[in-house]
């Protein structure tokens, strides 16, 4: 038991240890690797404690007015000058941060307490709660904001707070779809109905498992609410609806305004303290987003952790022709030699694949087999030339009917996928667009690569839905993808396969997603499409009984490589390399079945502990 | 808990006429009823394979038993007690008996939680304190076959089979008496499958726990499981002791899914084909 725990911790678990080697790195230490978020946490930082110290920065009061200094320029009192009642710039700048940035706050805190509660039951309970909520929701939402703020000066007064405080329930919506929405999400997450039944309490399961995720988008909304609350209110102030004497940037920026023709230099100190707080907070958000979803980037991969993708383009250099295993004949209708597949660029390129010989003949069924990660897909891929981004055919030769693949440009491999090579994939449902019926789906190849009138095309359409055994063809064209099942799905996509009457069908493995008895349907379909057209298939898949059912020959893939390649029934019943044994061991077809269950002898003690 | 409800062979869960509807979407939508009156018993250390194709309902009876489905009516009892309509305070106590392991390893636990901090869940949900769940997870750990060290990592840093370990492992903290396996190794490879089945199978004799074990893999049910019961679209079709099943099915259903899949053996397959075909045309069955 143990060693064969090591083999599939180590040997058979690239993708770990390659996992293991990367670095965890924490959300703070990737928010400090972006500049211009260090910069505007700095500003923000600044602005913050030159608005808590004002009382001790502030050279002045900052409503002491004194006309005889009125527009009066810098001196030793005051840096920055005087302004058009003879009141210091600094102080008033230092003291309207306190209201600019106290008011900004009191919008985001208002709007955070009724939101996110909310949204957090909304989104775990749902049902009536939701129902109510979102209908309220929907009713703040509709309102028109710039009027009820000036309505609600009108009635409660012209101060800041109460502007902001009006104004953070009219943001509040934003913060609880947001909160409701990311809720929902994890509420459906399997670990979450696992912590359920591991008996946490609703309170418990909230504090562990949503509010980390909910934590984050929380986040850069609050900076980016902060930004608009900042802008809003100054711009309010700026049109003359504030307080009236407090000092706030919005008011000096229209005081200024107002003086804008006597001295135009007044207009600088508000803006600036505006625009840079602003700004910071906007570089903060983005800064705070790409730091929390990048150590949170984990979340979404899933199953099949696809070779490393980079997102630049490589160049991808020209394969070399390699004469490795040239000495066997080459199979009729796809032969590969020497195949290697790498991804990356040169400097840290990884081989998935390295020297891979195939054959398929006219009529013949080839299994490529292996275990996720094998390279049996990338295989695939590469004969069809559909490696995904990133990846490349280092050397190697593919030839389909004595035409060489890698060589031909673009084009060419279009007019070969379709007529000479169709592909069937893994997921029916997935590979077809929800938005369109399945008889335009199958229509526009014909019509685009065959040239076929839209009618000739129906017509041919729903012959090839005939062909692969559905009944009512004319019925099922008229459907969309999700009013079918799943192998109803894959045998459309069997159909689409056939439209270019190819000579060979890569098929990846075509019945996983399916139900066994629906595979063997599909099974069935493929083999007499096989009989009827001699058809040659590259069947990729890790199922034996797949291989078994209908394959002539078969190849075993370990970790890029070929470990062994045969009949099907050679393979299977005699495999030679010791990796195809321990394959062929771990099926449980020939395993007996449990013998029926037996009342214990003795009572176990546990049921006494539990009683 | 009498002491007669625990005596050998009493069932320890009993599900009666179970039935569940899953409200439908939109205002005053009909709801749809997935499970038609299922019975079923599993006893102490037996393991009950549930057997069927998506969207047979055999998830949602593991999902009604762990308090996750909504039941229509019909009972579940587990140990004599009903536990159908439970609160969440019981539910919770509950925990202590009832466990479960899911499907897909990479969703089934929280990405951003250490796998001590996960297996620790179920532990402190019991009241146990934080200090005594530590230490209780090294333990874990050893018995499912991870190295130690594996409580201070995130799942992302695992294979799926050292995944499914560590979901093993969490059902196992508090000691439960019944696991529901929903289809615990089909997302596995085939190597990895047997590992983790073997894992299963060792820690039902040590402990003398219960599975249901939920698969639409008819192999993998037959290796681990002393009787079979076979779903098809909410209703049981057949129940019984494995061998019968798998050798004697008078369930048509059940004869054509066990000639469905496929065995990795070519001659062997050329006859069940054959044997499917006949099944097949027999019952009338054309592919649609």
């Amino acid at each position: 038991m143990s060693e064969t725990l090591q083999n599939e911790s180590l040997a058979t678990d690239p993708d770990t240890n390659r996992l293991e080697r990367a670095p965890r790195r924490s959300t703070w230490s990737a928010y400090l690797h972006s500049p211009l978020g260090v910069a505007g946490g700095a500003v923000l930082v600044l602005v913050v404690l030159a608005a808590l110290l004002a009382p001790v920065l502030a050279p002045q009061d900052p409503s002491t007015a004194d006309l005889a200094l009125a527009f009066h320029g810098p001196t030793t009192g005051h840096p920055l000058g005087l302004d058009s009642a003879g009141r210091d710039v600094l102080s008033r700048l230092l003291y309207g941060a306190r209201t600019t940035l106290g008011g900004a706050g009191l919008a985001v805190a208002v709007a955070l307490v009724l939101g996110v509660p909310t949204g957090l039951v909304a989104g775990y309970r749902g049902r009536r709660f939701d129902g109510v909520a979102s209908w309220l929701v929907n009713l703040v939402m509709s309102l028109p904001a710039m009027i009820v703020l000036l309505a609600s000066r009108a009635i409660l007064g012209p101060t800041v707070w109460v502007l902001m405080l009006v104004m953070g329930v009219l943001v509040a919506p934003s913060f609880y779809r947001l909160t409701r929405g990311v809720v929902a999400d994890v509420r459906g997450e399997l670990y979450v109905d696992a912590a359920r039944v591991s008996g946490l309490s609703d309170a418990r399961i909230i504090g562990r498992h949503v509010l980390v995720v909910v934590r984050a988008p929380i986040i850069i909304q609050a900076a980016l609410v902060g930004g608009i609350a900042i802008g809003l209110q100054a711009g309010l102030e700026f049109l003359g609806i504030g307080s009236g004497d407090t000092p706030t940037w919005g008011a000096m920026l229209n005081e200024a305004f107002q003086n804008i023709q006597r001295s135009p230099g007044l207009i600088v100190w508000p803006g600036l303290a505006l625009g840079l707080t602003s700004a910071s907070l906007v570089l903060v958000a983005s800064a705070l987003r790409d730091a929390l979803e990048g150590a949170g980037g984990a979340r979404r991969a899933r199953r099949r952790p696809a070779p490393r993708t980079s997102t630049t383009p490589v160049p991808v250099p020209a394969p070399v022709p390699s004469s490795a295993g040239s000495d066997v004949p080459r199979g009729g209708l796809l032969s590969v030699r020497g195949l290697a597949v790498a991804y990356g660029t040169d400097d840290d390129a990884r081989e998935v694949v390295h020297d891979v010989d195939l054959d398929v003949g006219p009529g013949e069924i080839v299994g490529l087999v292996g275990e996720s990660g094998s390279g049996k897909s990338q295989t695939a891929f590469s004969v069809l030339g559909i490696l995904p981004r990133g990846g490349h055919v280092v050397r190697g030769s593919v030839t389909v009917e004595g035409q060489e693949v890698l060589e031909l440009d673009e084009r060419a491999r279009r007019t070969l996928r379709g007529r000479v090579v169709a592909y069937v994939p893994q997921e029916p449902m997935s590979n077809l667009d929800p938005t369109f019926t399945i008889g335009s789906q199958l229509a526009e190849p014909l019509r685009c690569t065959l040239g076929l009138s839209r009618r000739a095309a129906h017509a041919r359409v729903v012959e090839l839905l005939r062909q692969v055994e559905i009944k009512d063809p004319e019925r099922v064209a008229r459907l969309y993808p999700h009013e079918i099942s799943g192998g109803m799905a894959q045998r459309v996509l069997i159909a689409g396969a056939m439209s270019g009457d190819p000579r060979l069908l890569v098929a990846d493995e075509p019945t996983t997603a399916l139900d066994v008895t629906v595979q063997a349907e599909v099974l069935a379909l493929l083999r007499r499409l096989r009989d009827e057209r001699g058809l040659g298939v590259l069947l990729v898949t890790h199922n034996l009984g797949v291989v078994a059912d209908l394959c002539d020959r078969v190849a075993v893939m370990q970790d890029g490589r070929i470990v062994e390649n045969g009949t099907t029934a050679q393979v299977l019943r005699r495999p030679e390399h010791p990796y195809t044994r321990r394959l062929v061991g771990a099926v449980l077809d020939d395993a007996p079945c449990r013998e029926p269950w037996e009342p214990p002898s003795s009572a176990p003690d546990r049921t006494e502990a539990t009683a | 808990m009498s002491t007669a409800s625990n005596a050998p062979g009493t069932p320890l869960l009993e599900v009666h006429d179970l039935h569940v509807t899953f409200p439908g979407k939109g205002w005053r939508a009909a709801g749809r009823e997935v499970l038609h009156g299922v019975d079923l018993d599993v006893r102490p250390g037996e393991t009950l394979g549930l057997v069927g194709e998506s969207g047979s309902g055999k998830t949602t009876i593991g999902r009604a038993v762990l308090g996750l489905a909504p039941i229509a009516s019909g009972r579940v009892l587990l140990a004599g007690e009903d536990i159908t309509d439970t609160g969440r305070r019981r539910r919770r106590a509950l925990a202590r008996d009832l466990q479960v392991v899911f499907q897909d390893p990479y969703t089934s636990l929280n990405p951003s939680l250490l796998v001590g901090d996960t297996l620790a869940e179920p532990l402190l949900g019991q009241g146990v304190t934080p200090r005594d769940a530590r230490a209780r997870v090294a333990g874990l750990l050893d018995r499912v076959g991870l190295p130690r060290d594996a409580a201070t990592r995130l799942p992302r840093e695992f294979s799926g089979g050292q995944r499914q370990r560590v979901a093993i492992a969490r059902a196992l903290a508090v000691g439960p008496r019944l696991v529901v396996c929903d289809e615990p190794v089909s997302a596995l490879d085939l190597t990895t499958q047997e590992t983790v089945l073997e894992l299963l199978l060792e820690i039902q004799r040590d402990s003398g726990v219960s599975y249901l074990f939920i698969s639409h893999d008819l192999a993998v049910v037959r290796y681990l499981s002393h009787r079979v019961a076979v779903i098809h679209d909410g209703r049981i079709v057949e129940n019984g002791p494995t061998r019968d099943v798998v050798e004697h099915a008078r369930d048509p259903y059940t004869r054509r899914l066990l000639l469905s899949a496929p065995v990795a053996d070519p001659d062997e397959q050329r006859i069940r084909r054959e044997r499917l075909a006949a099944v097949r045309g027999a019952s009338g069955d054309v592919a649609a």
